[in-house]
Protein backbone atom coordinates (compact mmCIF):
# COMPACT_ATOMS: atom_id res chain seq x y z
CA UNK A 1 0.00 0.00 0.00
CA UNK A 2 1.53 3.32 -1.15
CA UNK A 3 1.16 6.25 2.11
CA UNK A 4 1.98 9.59 1.92
CA UNK A 5 4.12 10.66 4.79
CA UNK A 6 1.68 13.92 4.87
CA UNK A 7 -0.90 11.35 6.23
CA UNK A 8 1.54 9.80 8.95
CA UNK A 9 3.22 12.63 10.29
CA UNK A 10 3.99 16.40 10.93
CA UNK A 11 7.31 18.23 10.31
CA UNK A 12 8.86 21.84 10.59
CA UNK A 13 12.39 22.53 9.38
CA UNK A 14 15.03 25.34 9.99
CA UNK A 15 18.57 26.68 9.25
CA UNK A 16 22.22 26.22 9.94
CA UNK A 17 24.45 27.55 7.18
CA UNK A 18 24.07 26.05 3.88
CA UNK A 19 22.04 23.10 6.02
CA UNK A 20 18.44 22.46 6.53
CA UNK A 21 17.19 20.48 8.77
CA UNK A 22 13.69 18.38 8.86
CA UNK A 23 12.23 17.17 12.31
CA UNK A 24 9.48 14.25 10.31
CA UNK A 25 7.19 13.59 13.91
CA UNK A 26 4.66 11.09 13.52
CA UNK A 27 1.42 12.48 13.78
CA UNK A 28 0.28 9.33 16.52
CA UNK A 29 3.18 7.58 18.48
CA UNK A 30 1.78 3.87 17.22
CA UNK A 31 2.86 5.49 13.59
CA UNK A 32 6.87 5.81 14.70
CA UNK A 33 7.94 2.57 14.35
CA UNK A 34 6.33 2.91 10.25
CA UNK A 35 8.56 6.12 9.82
CA UNK A 36 11.40 4.29 11.45
CA UNK A 37 11.12 1.59 9.12
CA UNK A 38 10.84 3.19 5.59
CA UNK A 39 11.69 6.28 5.76
CA UNK A 40 15.55 5.51 5.02
CA UNK A 41 18.46 7.21 4.53
CA UNK A 42 18.51 6.15 0.45
CA UNK A 43 14.88 7.06 0.73
CA UNK A 44 14.82 10.76 1.70
CA UNK A 45 18.41 10.73 -0.47
CA UNK A 46 16.19 9.68 -3.50
CA UNK A 47 13.42 11.74 -2.50
CA UNK A 48 16.08 15.09 -2.70
CA UNK A 49 18.05 14.01 -5.34
CA UNK A 50 18.65 17.03 -7.46
CA UNK A 51 17.05 19.21 -4.74
CA UNK A 52 20.55 19.37 -2.75
CA UNK A 53 23.93 19.64 -3.62
CA UNK A 54 25.41 17.34 -0.18
CA UNK A 55 24.91 14.92 1.73
CA UNK A 56 21.53 13.66 3.93
CA UNK A 57 22.17 12.31 7.55
CA UNK A 58 19.22 10.63 9.55
CA UNK A 59 19.00 10.57 13.26
CA UNK A 60 16.18 8.71 15.27
CA UNK A 61 14.09 10.18 18.34
CA UNK A 62 12.18 7.83 19.56
CA UNK A 63 11.01 9.29 23.08
CA UNK A 64 9.60 12.38 20.74
CA UNK A 65 8.41 9.56 17.60
CA UNK A 66 10.30 11.84 15.14
CA UNK A 67 13.10 11.58 12.95
CA UNK A 68 15.42 14.67 11.99
CA UNK A 69 16.96 14.60 8.80
CA UNK A 70 20.29 16.93 8.04
CA UNK A 71 20.15 18.21 4.46
CA UNK A 72 23.59 19.49 3.51
CA UNK A 73 23.83 22.22 0.48
CA UNK A 74 20.14 22.43 0.42
CA UNK A 75 19.50 26.24 1.16
CA UNK A 76 22.41 28.00 -2.13
CA UNK A 77 24.34 29.11 -0.05
CA UNK A 78 22.54 29.64 2.89
CA UNK A 79 21.37 32.82 5.12
CA UNK A 80 22.23 36.28 3.37
CA UNK A 81 24.24 34.65 0.65
CA UNK A 82 21.39 32.29 -1.00
CA UNK A 83 19.13 34.06 -3.84
CA UNK A 84 16.04 31.38 -2.67
CA UNK A 85 12.71 32.57 -1.46
CA UNK A 86 12.98 29.90 1.30
CA UNK A 87 16.99 30.70 2.37
CA UNK A 88 16.22 29.64 5.78
CA UNK A 89 14.94 26.19 4.66
CA UNK A 90 11.55 26.88 6.77
CA UNK A 91 9.44 24.66 3.97
CA UNK A 92 11.34 22.16 3.57
CA UNK A 93 9.89 20.04 5.90
CA UNK A 94 6.67 20.03 3.73
CA UNK A 95 8.97 19.16 0.73
CA UNK A 96 9.75 15.86 2.70
CA UNK A 97 6.02 15.75 3.43
CA UNK A 98 5.51 14.98 -0.32
CA UNK A 99 7.41 11.59 0.04
CA UNK A 100 5.19 8.24 -0.16
CA UNK A 101 6.27 5.03 1.12
CA UNK A 102 5.05 1.58 0.13
CA UNK A 103 4.37 -0.55 2.74
CA UNK A 104 2.61 -4.15 2.93
CA UNK A 105 -1.40 -4.38 3.13
CA UNK A 106 -1.26 -6.35 5.90
CA UNK A 107 0.99 -4.26 7.80
CA UNK A 108 -0.08 -0.85 7.18
CA UNK A 109 -3.88 -2.36 8.23
CA UNK A 110 -2.84 -3.77 11.48
CA UNK A 111 -1.34 -0.38 12.38
CA UNK A 112 -4.45 1.50 11.21
CA UNK A 113 -2.10 3.47 8.38
CA UNK A 114 -4.19 5.91 6.00
CA UNK A 115 -3.64 4.74 2.67
CA UNK A 116 -3.04 7.20 0.13
CA UNK A 117 -6.11 8.87 -2.46
CA UNK A 118 -5.13 10.00 -5.50
CA UNK A 119 -1.78 10.81 -4.13
CA UNK A 120 0.17 12.80 -6.73
CA UNK B 1 4.94 21.81 48.29
CA UNK B 2 7.71 22.37 45.81
CA UNK B 3 9.07 26.00 45.12
CA UNK B 4 8.31 26.53 41.07
CA UNK B 5 10.13 29.43 39.06
CA UNK B 6 8.38 30.88 35.81
CA UNK B 7 9.86 32.34 33.35
CA UNK B 8 7.74 33.70 31.05
CA UNK B 9 9.48 34.24 26.93
CA UNK B 10 8.27 37.86 25.58
CA UNK B 11 10.42 37.91 22.14
CA UNK B 12 12.06 34.99 19.95
CA UNK B 13 14.10 37.38 17.53
CA UNK B 14 14.54 41.20 16.56
CA UNK B 15 11.26 42.06 14.96
CA UNK B 16 8.71 39.85 17.09
CA UNK B 17 5.55 41.09 18.51
CA UNK B 18 6.08 44.47 20.31
CA UNK B 19 2.85 43.53 22.58
CA UNK B 20 4.25 40.24 23.63
CA UNK B 21 6.27 41.22 26.69
CA UNK B 22 3.80 43.60 28.14
CA UNK B 23 1.03 40.64 27.64
CA UNK B 24 3.49 38.31 29.59
CA UNK B 25 3.73 40.36 32.79
CA UNK B 26 0.29 41.30 32.70
CA UNK B 27 -1.81 37.80 31.77
CA UNK B 28 -0.51 36.18 35.11
CA UNK B 29 1.99 35.57 37.73
CA UNK B 30 5.77 35.76 36.31
CA UNK B 31 8.91 35.36 37.83
CA UNK B 32 10.89 36.50 34.84
CA UNK B 33 11.05 37.94 31.65
CA UNK B 34 13.06 36.77 28.28
CA UNK B 35 13.66 38.39 25.72
CA UNK B 36 15.92 37.13 22.48
CA UNK B 37 16.83 39.71 20.20
CA UNK B 38 19.80 38.41 18.31
CA UNK B 39 20.01 36.57 15.21
CA UNK B 40 22.93 35.31 13.06
CA UNK B 41 23.25 38.77 10.85
CA UNK B 42 21.69 40.88 13.73
CA UNK B 43 25.33 41.78 15.14
CA UNK B 44 26.46 42.93 12.17
CA UNK B 45 23.68 45.55 11.06
CA UNK B 46 24.22 46.80 14.70
CA UNK B 47 28.10 47.16 14.19
CA UNK B 48 27.42 49.42 11.68
CA UNK B 49 24.97 51.25 13.48
CA UNK B 50 27.48 51.74 15.89
CA UNK B 51 30.43 52.67 13.66
CA UNK B 52 27.75 55.76 12.65
CA UNK B 53 26.81 56.68 16.07
CA UNK B 54 28.84 55.49 19.31
CA UNK B 55 25.49 55.09 21.26
CA UNK B 56 23.93 53.13 19.33
CA UNK B 57 24.41 49.55 18.12
CA UNK B 58 21.57 47.25 20.28
CA UNK B 59 18.17 46.63 19.96
CA UNK B 60 16.09 49.89 20.26
CA UNK B 61 12.95 47.60 20.54
CA UNK B 62 14.18 47.04 23.95
CA UNK B 63 13.77 50.43 25.55
CA UNK B 64 10.16 50.00 24.47
CA UNK B 65 9.58 46.47 25.79
CA UNK B 66 11.41 47.84 28.94
CA UNK B 67 8.92 51.24 29.20
CA UNK B 68 5.66 48.68 28.82
CA UNK B 69 7.02 46.19 31.40
CA UNK B 70 8.39 48.71 33.78
CA UNK B 71 5.67 48.61 36.55
CA UNK B 72 5.88 44.72 36.74
CA UNK B 73 9.66 45.43 37.40
CA UNK B 74 9.39 48.12 40.04
CA UNK B 75 6.45 47.01 42.01
CA UNK B 76 6.47 43.45 41.03
CA UNK B 77 9.51 42.19 41.36
CA UNK B 78 9.22 40.54 38.07
CA UNK B 79 13.54 40.06 36.59
CA UNK B 80 14.33 41.09 32.82
CA UNK B 81 16.87 39.18 30.65
CA UNK B 82 18.10 40.16 27.21
CA UNK B 83 20.44 39.64 24.89
CA UNK B 84 19.17 43.31 23.72
CA UNK B 85 22.61 44.89 24.03
CA UNK B 86 24.04 43.66 20.88
CA UNK B 87 27.25 45.08 20.17
CA UNK B 88 26.49 47.85 22.62
CA UNK B 89 25.60 46.24 25.92
CA UNK B 90 26.69 49.54 27.69
CA UNK B 91 24.98 51.67 25.62
CA UNK B 92 21.67 49.99 26.02
CA UNK B 93 21.74 49.56 29.80
CA UNK B 94 22.33 53.81 29.27
CA UNK B 95 19.38 54.16 27.25
CA UNK B 96 17.21 52.32 29.76
CA UNK B 97 18.79 54.52 32.91
CA UNK B 98 18.00 57.26 30.74
CA UNK B 99 13.86 55.65 30.35
CA UNK B 100 14.20 54.59 34.26
CA UNK B 101 14.95 58.13 35.28
CA UNK B 102 12.24 59.97 32.96
CA UNK B 103 9.64 57.78 34.68
CA UNK B 104 11.13 58.37 38.20
CA UNK B 105 12.30 54.95 39.14
CA UNK B 106 15.82 55.04 38.76
CA UNK B 107 16.88 53.65 42.50
CA UNK B 108 14.65 50.93 42.03
CA UNK B 109 16.05 49.68 38.66
CA UNK B 110 19.38 47.39 39.25
CA UNK B 111 20.71 47.20 36.02
CA UNK B 112 23.45 44.07 35.27
CA UNK B 113 25.78 44.41 32.09
CA UNK B 114 27.28 41.53 30.59
CA UNK B 115 30.49 42.00 28.27
CA UNK B 116 33.31 40.61 27.04
CA UNK B 117 31.97 38.74 24.20
CA UNK B 118 32.83 41.17 21.53
CA UNK B 119 36.20 40.11 19.97
CA UNK B 120 36.21 42.41 16.64
CA UNK B 121 38.99 44.38 18.28
CA UNK B 122 41.07 41.39 19.18
CA UNK B 123 40.83 39.58 15.85
CA UNK B 124 44.75 40.15 14.92
CA UNK B 125 45.45 39.47 18.30
CA UNK B 126 43.98 36.04 18.45
CA UNK B 127 45.28 34.68 14.84
CA UNK B 128 48.59 35.83 15.98
CA UNK B 129 48.42 33.70 18.81
CA UNK B 130 47.44 30.65 16.36
CA UNK B 131 43.69 30.92 16.75
CA UNK B 132 42.93 29.80 13.17
CA UNK B 133 38.93 30.79 13.44
CA UNK B 134 38.26 28.77 11.03
CA UNK B 135 34.92 28.38 9.27
CA UNK B 136 33.64 25.63 11.04
CA UNK B 137 31.18 24.33 7.97
CA UNK B 138 33.90 24.82 4.87
CA UNK B 139 37.46 24.71 7.20
CA UNK B 140 38.70 27.96 5.51
CA UNK B 141 40.61 29.83 7.42
CA UNK B 142 39.81 33.69 8.22
CA UNK B 143 42.54 35.22 6.44
CA UNK B 144 40.35 34.42 3.79
CA UNK B 145 37.87 37.15 4.49
CA UNK B 146 39.89 38.98 7.52
CA UNK B 147 39.79 42.50 5.65
CA UNK B 148 35.76 42.14 4.87
CA UNK B 149 35.15 41.20 8.45
CA UNK B 150 32.18 43.44 10.20
CA UNK B 151 31.40 42.00 13.94
CA UNK B 152 33.15 39.08 15.67
CA UNK B 153 31.38 38.10 18.98
CA UNK B 154 31.59 34.68 20.78
CA UNK B 155 28.29 32.92 22.23
CA UNK B 156 28.68 33.24 26.17
CA UNK B 157 26.52 31.04 28.05
CA UNK B 158 24.78 31.72 31.31
CA UNK B 159 27.20 32.42 34.22
CA UNK B 160 27.76 36.01 33.64
CA UNK B 161 24.06 36.37 33.81
CA UNK B 162 23.84 34.32 36.58
CA UNK B 163 26.33 36.66 38.48
CA UNK B 164 24.54 39.87 37.38
CA UNK B 165 21.09 37.92 39.07
CA UNK B 166 23.22 37.03 42.30
CA UNK B 167 24.25 40.58 42.57
CA UNK B 168 20.90 41.42 42.79
CA UNK B 169 20.16 43.12 39.42
CA UNK B 170 16.83 43.07 37.95
CA UNK B 171 17.41 44.08 34.64
CA UNK B 172 20.40 41.80 32.82
CA UNK B 173 21.32 42.94 29.56
CA UNK B 174 23.90 40.93 27.78
CA UNK B 175 25.43 41.06 24.00
CA UNK B 176 25.92 37.73 22.02
CA UNK B 177 25.10 35.36 24.98
CA UNK B 178 23.17 32.14 23.54
CA UNK B 179 19.30 32.25 23.29
CA UNK B 180 19.18 29.60 25.60
CA UNK B 181 21.03 31.01 28.15
CA UNK B 182 18.62 33.56 29.09
CA UNK B 183 16.66 31.26 30.03
CA UNK B 184 18.90 28.97 32.13
CA UNK B 185 20.62 31.50 34.44
CA UNK B 186 17.46 32.75 36.38
CA UNK B 187 16.97 28.57 36.72
CA UNK B 188 20.13 28.04 37.93
CA UNK B 189 20.37 31.66 40.12
CA UNK B 190 17.44 30.26 41.82
CA UNK B 191 17.82 26.31 42.30
CA UNK B 192 21.61 26.88 42.99
CA UNK B 193 22.41 24.85 40.69
CA UNK B 194 26.21 23.78 40.11
CA UNK B 195 28.61 24.61 36.83
CA UNK B 196 28.59 20.67 36.84
CA UNK B 197 25.26 19.53 37.60
CA UNK B 198 25.06 18.30 33.96
CA UNK B 199 21.41 16.99 34.18
CA UNK B 200 19.75 19.82 35.67
CA UNK B 201 21.88 22.16 33.12
CA UNK B 202 20.71 20.26 30.16
CA UNK B 203 17.27 20.89 31.64
CA UNK B 204 17.57 24.60 31.61
CA UNK B 205 19.02 24.45 27.87
CA UNK B 206 15.68 22.47 27.09
CA UNK B 207 13.52 25.17 28.43
CA UNK B 208 15.63 27.76 26.68
CA UNK B 209 15.23 26.01 23.33
CA UNK B 210 11.59 25.70 23.94
CA UNK B 211 10.79 29.19 24.76
CA UNK B 212 13.92 31.15 22.90
CA UNK B 213 11.62 31.08 19.60
CA UNK B 214 8.09 32.48 20.99
CA UNK B 215 5.14 32.08 20.00
CA UNK B 216 6.49 29.70 17.79
CA UNK B 217 5.94 26.61 20.33
CA UNK B 218 2.43 27.93 21.56
CA UNK B 219 0.18 27.32 18.43
CA UNK B 220 2.59 30.06 15.46
CA UNK B 221 3.81 28.34 12.04
CA UNK B 222 2.04 25.06 14.03
CA UNK B 223 1.24 22.01 11.45
CA UNK B 224 -0.37 19.80 13.46
CA UNK B 225 -3.69 20.69 13.77
CA UNK B 226 -3.00 23.88 12.19
CA UNK B 227 -6.66 24.85 11.30
CA UNK B 228 -8.16 23.52 14.77
CA UNK B 229 -5.36 25.95 16.77
CA UNK B 230 -7.81 28.54 18.43
CA UNK B 231 -7.47 32.16 18.35
CA UNK B 232 -3.96 32.54 17.13
CA UNK B 233 -4.88 36.63 16.74
CA UNK B 234 -4.81 36.37 20.81
CA UNK B 235 -1.90 34.12 20.46
CA UNK B 236 -0.29 33.16 24.26
CA UNK B 237 3.66 33.38 24.67
CA UNK B 238 4.99 30.39 26.26
CA UNK B 239 5.92 29.94 29.77
CA UNK B 240 8.54 27.90 31.84
CA UNK B 241 6.84 26.72 35.34
CA UNK B 242 10.26 25.44 36.65
CA UNK B 243 11.09 22.92 39.53
CA UNK B 244 14.52 22.48 41.48
CA UNK B 245 14.97 18.87 39.90
CA UNK B 246 15.21 19.94 36.23
CA UNK B 247 11.93 19.45 35.50
CA UNK B 248 9.82 21.85 33.85
CA UNK B 249 5.90 22.21 32.29
CA UNK B 250 5.61 24.66 29.20
CA UNK B 251 2.39 26.53 29.32
CA UNK B 252 0.69 30.04 28.73
CA UNK B 253 -1.50 32.66 30.25
CA UNK B 254 -5.31 31.76 30.68
CA UNK B 255 -7.28 33.49 27.92
CA UNK B 256 -4.68 33.66 25.43
CA UNK B 257 -5.04 31.82 22.09
CA UNK B 258 -3.03 29.06 20.37
CA UNK B 259 -2.03 25.63 21.65
CA UNK B 260 0.66 23.70 24.23
CA UNK B 261 0.09 20.27 23.46
CA UNK B 262 3.29 17.56 22.76
CA UNK B 263 3.17 18.44 18.94
CA UNK B 264 3.38 21.87 19.57
CA UNK B 265 6.16 21.56 21.59
CA UNK B 266 7.61 18.66 19.83
CA UNK B 267 7.50 20.37 16.46
CA UNK B 268 9.99 23.52 18.23
CA UNK B 269 11.99 21.01 19.91
CA UNK B 270 13.25 19.83 16.42
CA UNK B 271 13.53 23.47 15.07
CA UNK B 272 16.82 23.63 13.93
CA UNK B 273 18.00 21.09 14.99
CA UNK B 274 21.42 19.21 14.39
CA UNK B 275 22.58 15.92 15.81
CA UNK B 276 19.97 15.18 18.47
CA UNK B 277 22.56 13.47 20.86
CA UNK B 278 24.42 16.99 21.33
CA UNK B 279 23.04 20.07 21.38
CA UNK B 280 26.32 21.72 22.51
CA UNK B 281 26.41 24.82 24.27
CA UNK B 282 28.61 26.75 26.29
CA UNK B 283 27.12 25.42 29.61
CA UNK B 284 26.55 21.66 28.72
CA UNK B 285 25.74 19.03 26.07
CA UNK B 286 22.27 18.16 25.96
CA UNK B 287 20.61 15.00 24.69
CA UNK B 288 17.61 15.90 23.22
CA UNK B 289 17.11 11.79 22.63
CA UNK B 290 16.46 11.63 26.61
CA UNK B 291 13.45 13.92 26.71
CA UNK B 292 10.05 13.13 27.91
CA UNK B 293 7.48 14.82 27.09
CA UNK B 294 3.76 14.67 28.77
CA UNK B 295 0.50 16.45 28.59
CA UNK B 296 -0.64 17.40 31.70
CA UNK B 297 -3.78 19.17 31.41
CA UNK B 298 -4.96 22.21 29.12
CA UNK B 299 -1.92 24.14 27.43
CA UNK B 300 0.65 22.70 29.64
CA UNK B 301 3.43 19.69 28.74
CA UNK B 302 5.61 18.20 31.30
CA UNK B 303 8.82 17.98 29.86
CA UNK B 304 11.48 15.79 32.31
CA UNK B 305 14.05 13.02 31.94
CA UNK B 306 16.82 15.24 30.20
CA UNK B 307 20.36 14.23 30.89
CA UNK B 308 23.51 16.28 29.90
CA UNK B 309 27.25 15.91 29.55
CA UNK B 310 30.39 18.13 30.28
CA UNK B 311 31.10 21.09 27.67
CA UNK B 312 33.23 21.15 25.28
CA UNK B 313 36.16 23.40 25.98
CA UNK B 314 35.07 25.30 22.97
CA UNK B 315 32.98 28.61 22.01
CA UNK B 316 30.95 29.58 19.24
CA UNK B 317 32.02 32.53 17.41
CA UNK B 318 29.40 34.16 15.29
CA UNK B 319 31.75 36.46 12.40
CA UNK B 320 29.69 38.46 10.42
CA UNK B 321 31.89 39.70 7.07
CA UNK B 322 30.95 41.62 3.74
CA UNK B 323 30.08 39.07 0.93
CA UNK B 324 29.01 41.34 -1.91
CA UNK B 325 25.91 41.95 -3.44
CA UNK B 326 22.77 40.68 -4.58
CA UNK B 327 19.43 41.74 -6.01
CA UNK B 328 16.02 39.97 -6.80
CA UNK B 329 13.22 40.91 -9.37
CA UNK B 330 9.61 39.49 -9.65
CA UNK B 331 7.16 39.98 -12.59
CA UNK B 332 4.00 38.20 -12.59
CA UNK B 333 2.33 36.82 -15.89
CA UNK B 334 -1.02 35.46 -15.94
CA UNK B 335 -3.20 32.60 -17.25
CA UNK B 336 -3.33 31.17 -20.12
CA UNK B 337 0.19 29.48 -20.43
CA UNK B 338 1.46 31.52 -17.68
CA UNK B 339 4.13 28.95 -16.55
CA UNK B 340 5.41 28.98 -19.99
CA UNK B 341 5.45 32.81 -20.28
CA UNK B 342 7.32 32.91 -17.36
CA UNK B 343 10.15 30.35 -18.67
CA UNK B 344 10.61 32.28 -22.06
CA UNK B 345 11.14 35.24 -19.81
CA UNK B 346 13.37 33.93 -17.86
CA UNK B 347 15.38 32.83 -21.08
CA UNK B 348 15.41 36.41 -22.40
CA UNK B 349 16.67 37.78 -19.15
CA UNK B 350 19.61 35.29 -19.33
CA UNK B 351 20.58 35.68 -23.00
CA UNK B 352 20.29 39.81 -22.25
CA UNK B 353 22.54 39.58 -19.24
CA UNK B 354 24.95 37.47 -21.59
CA UNK B 355 24.92 39.82 -24.07
CA UNK B 356 25.97 42.57 -21.98
CA UNK B 357 28.50 40.48 -20.19
CA UNK B 358 27.81 40.57 -17.24
CA UNK B 359 29.05 38.39 -14.86
CA UNK B 360 27.68 36.76 -11.66
CA UNK B 361 28.61 34.18 -8.57
CA UNK B 362 25.38 33.07 -8.83
CA UNK B 363 22.07 33.68 -11.21
CA UNK B 364 18.57 32.00 -10.04
CA UNK B 365 15.37 31.69 -11.32
CA UNK B 366 12.10 30.45 -9.37
CA UNK B 367 8.64 30.60 -10.63
CA UNK B 368 6.54 31.48 -7.15
CA UNK B 369 3.25 29.45 -7.47
CA UNK B 370 5.08 26.69 -9.58
CA UNK B 371 8.01 25.05 -7.75
CA UNK B 372 9.66 27.93 -5.77
CA UNK B 373 9.10 26.18 -2.64
CA UNK B 374 9.57 22.95 -3.19
CA UNK B 375 11.44 22.57 -6.69
CA UNK B 376 11.10 19.50 -9.07
CA UNK B 377 9.08 17.84 -6.41
CA UNK B 378 6.25 19.85 -7.28
CA UNK B 379 4.29 18.55 -9.79
CA UNK B 380 3.88 20.65 -13.08
CA UNK B 381 0.33 21.51 -13.20
CA UNK B 382 -1.72 21.78 -16.35
CA UNK B 383 -2.54 25.19 -16.30
CA UNK B 384 -1.86 28.31 -13.49
CA UNK B 385 -4.16 30.91 -12.80
CA UNK B 386 -0.73 32.75 -12.80
CA UNK B 387 3.32 32.55 -11.73
CA UNK B 388 5.48 34.90 -10.54
CA UNK B 389 9.03 34.94 -12.19
CA UNK B 390 11.66 35.67 -9.49
CA UNK B 391 15.01 36.45 -10.78
CA UNK B 392 18.30 36.91 -8.75
CA UNK B 393 21.70 37.46 -8.80
CA UNK B 394 24.84 38.00 -6.65
CA UNK B 395 28.19 38.99 -7.26
CA UNK B 396 31.37 40.88 -5.90
CA UNK B 397 30.92 43.81 -7.76
CA UNK B 398 27.90 46.43 -7.06
CA UNK B 399 28.00 47.72 -10.64
CA UNK B 400 27.22 44.20 -12.67
CA UNK B 401 24.07 43.94 -9.73
CA UNK B 402 23.11 47.35 -10.66
CA UNK B 403 23.01 47.32 -14.24
CA UNK B 404 21.05 44.17 -13.79
CA UNK B 405 18.22 45.81 -11.89
CA UNK B 406 17.58 48.09 -15.08
CA UNK B 407 16.79 44.92 -17.19
CA UNK B 408 13.37 43.79 -15.85
CA UNK B 409 10.96 46.61 -16.43
CA UNK B 410 12.21 46.11 -20.34
CA UNK B 411 10.69 42.86 -20.05
CA UNK B 412 6.95 44.45 -19.39
CA UNK B 413 6.96 45.78 -22.86
CA UNK B 414 9.35 43.86 -24.99
CA UNK B 415 9.28 40.52 -23.54
CA UNK B 416 6.27 37.92 -23.42
CA UNK B 417 2.11 39.11 -23.14
CA UNK B 418 -0.28 39.47 -19.75
CA UNK B 419 2.83 40.36 -17.57
CA UNK B 420 2.00 42.64 -14.43
CA UNK B 421 3.21 43.37 -10.63
CA UNK B 422 5.59 45.52 -11.42
CA UNK B 423 4.26 48.34 -9.33
CA UNK B 424 7.15 47.96 -6.77
CA UNK B 425 9.60 49.57 -9.52
CA UNK B 426 13.12 48.33 -10.21
CA UNK B 427 14.54 45.68 -7.57
CA UNK B 428 17.06 47.20 -5.11
CA UNK B 429 20.99 46.48 -4.65
CA UNK B 430 21.06 44.85 -1.62
CA UNK B 431 24.76 44.86 0.47
CA UNK B 432 25.33 40.73 1.35
CA UNK B 433 26.26 40.19 4.96
CA UNK B 434 27.49 36.96 5.51
CA UNK B 435 27.86 34.05 8.73
CA UNK B 436 31.22 33.04 9.08
CA UNK B 437 30.88 30.37 12.19
CA UNK B 438 33.91 29.51 14.01
CA UNK B 439 35.43 27.79 17.66
CA UNK B 440 37.81 29.75 19.57
CA UNK B 441 39.28 28.05 23.16
CA UNK B 442 37.15 28.95 26.02
CA UNK B 443 39.71 30.48 27.97
CA UNK B 444 40.77 33.66 26.07
CA UNK B 445 37.05 34.71 26.28
CA UNK B 446 37.10 36.39 29.39
CA UNK B 447 32.95 38.03 30.47
CA UNK B 448 32.80 40.44 32.82
CA UNK B 449 29.60 41.81 34.98
CA UNK B 450 28.73 45.28 35.81
CA UNK B 451 26.31 46.80 37.48
CA UNK B 452 25.26 50.36 36.75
Amino acid sequence: MRIRLVDLAHARSGDKGDTANVGLIALRPEWYPTLRRYVTLDAVRDHFRGAITGEVERFELPNLRALNFLLHGALDGGGTLSLKTDAQGKVYSTALLRMTIDVPDDEAEACGLPASGDAE
Amino acid sequence: MTRTVRIASGQGFWGDSLEAPRQQVEGGQIDYLMLDYLAEVTMSILQKQKERDSSAGFARDFVGAIESVLDAIVNRGVRVIANAGGVNPPACAAAIRTLADSKGVSDQLRIAVVTGDDLLDRLDELLEAGHELANMETGQSLAAIREDVLSANAYIGSAPIVEGLARGANVVITGRSTDTALTMAPLRHEFKWGSADWDRLASGIVAGHILECGAQCSGGNCLYDWRGIPDLANVGYPIAEASPDGTFVITKHPGTGGRISVPSVTEQLVYEMGDPHEYITPDVIADFTTIELEADGDDRVRVSGIKGRPATDKLKVSIAYSAGFKAVGTLVYSWPEALEKAELADRILRERLDRLGLRFDQVLTEFVGASATHGALAKRQPEYPEVQLRFGVRGLQRSAVERFTREIAPLVLNGPPSVTGFAGGRPKVEEIVAYWPALIDKTVVATSVEIV
